[in-house]
């Protein structure tokens, strides 16, 4: 039973990875595509923890975190960057 | 108890890649950007939640081993969700504050984020430049 919900669960943020990805291309304005990739983050912390109960593996955690990090920081140094043309001031 | 355990398991899975799911196409559905905000950074943190509890879930059970990675990952995108929620939205703000119209506040301020130019109190995040430190002069 747990192999179909991951099959599941894999389908639906493979699926939302492809819209994130939509959206990274096809944006209104650049504040959309940084949202888009912060919530493209999100999506692969998702698929690495789902990657992690089916290989019974506990090393993707850290890659995980890894992942949420480094995310957070891009995401902020993003945006620091359209607030004021400059991340380190 | 282990099929009550795989059901509950799996019932986590599904909500959470429901939920994650409909984060995702929010982003592509709702029509500008301030409320297309609220999709990625509600839904889809909800639903990595669901994902992390399913997994320290069946890693204790199944596996025999309690890990407190997966609640270290969660606390911290849920700390870290509303930030950049907030910086996203700061920034469009910035950038667009000739395009769009903001509601009234209600109050006698006017929004915090445009302080700068009408007060003297500058926010952390428009500080503007800071002066060179004045040297000291040698005795």
């Amino acid at each position: 039973m747990i192999h179909y919900a991951l099959t599941f669960a894999f389908a639906c943020f493979g699926l939302g990875l492809l819209f994130n990805l939509y959206r990274i291309f096809v944006a209104p304005g650049v504040v959309d595509r940084v949202l888009a990739l912060d919530t493209m983050v999100i999506n692969i912390i998702a698929l690495l923890v789902l990657y992690g109960i089916t290989s019974h593996s506990g090393m993707y955690f850290e890659a995980a975190l890894l992942f949420a990090m480094t995310g957070f920081v891009s995401t902020v140094a993003y945006c620091k960057f359209i607030l004021r043309g400059d991340i380190i001031e | 108890m282990e099929l009550i355990a795989e059901t509950i398991i799996s019932l986590l899975l599904v909500a959470a890649g429901v939920f994650g799911l409909v984060g995702s196409f929010g982003l592509l559905k709702l029509p500008d950007t301030m409320t297309r905000l609220h999709a990625p950074t509600k839904a889809t943190s909800l639903g990595v939640g669901g994902v992390l509890i399913a997994s320290m879930l069946y890693f204790w059970i199944f596996q025999g081993k309690l890990s407190w990675h997966e609640l270290l990952i969660t606390m911290f995108l849920f700390l870290t969700a509303p930030i950049t929620a907030n910086l996203i939205a700061k920034a469009h703000m910035h950038r667009y504050s000739k395009q769009i119209k903001l509601p009234d506040t209600g109050t006698d301020s006017g929004w915090a984020t445009f302080e700068d130019e009408t007060t003297e109190v500058h926010p952390v995040m428009t500080r503007t430049r800071a002066a060179p430190a004045p040297t000291k002069a040698d005795h």
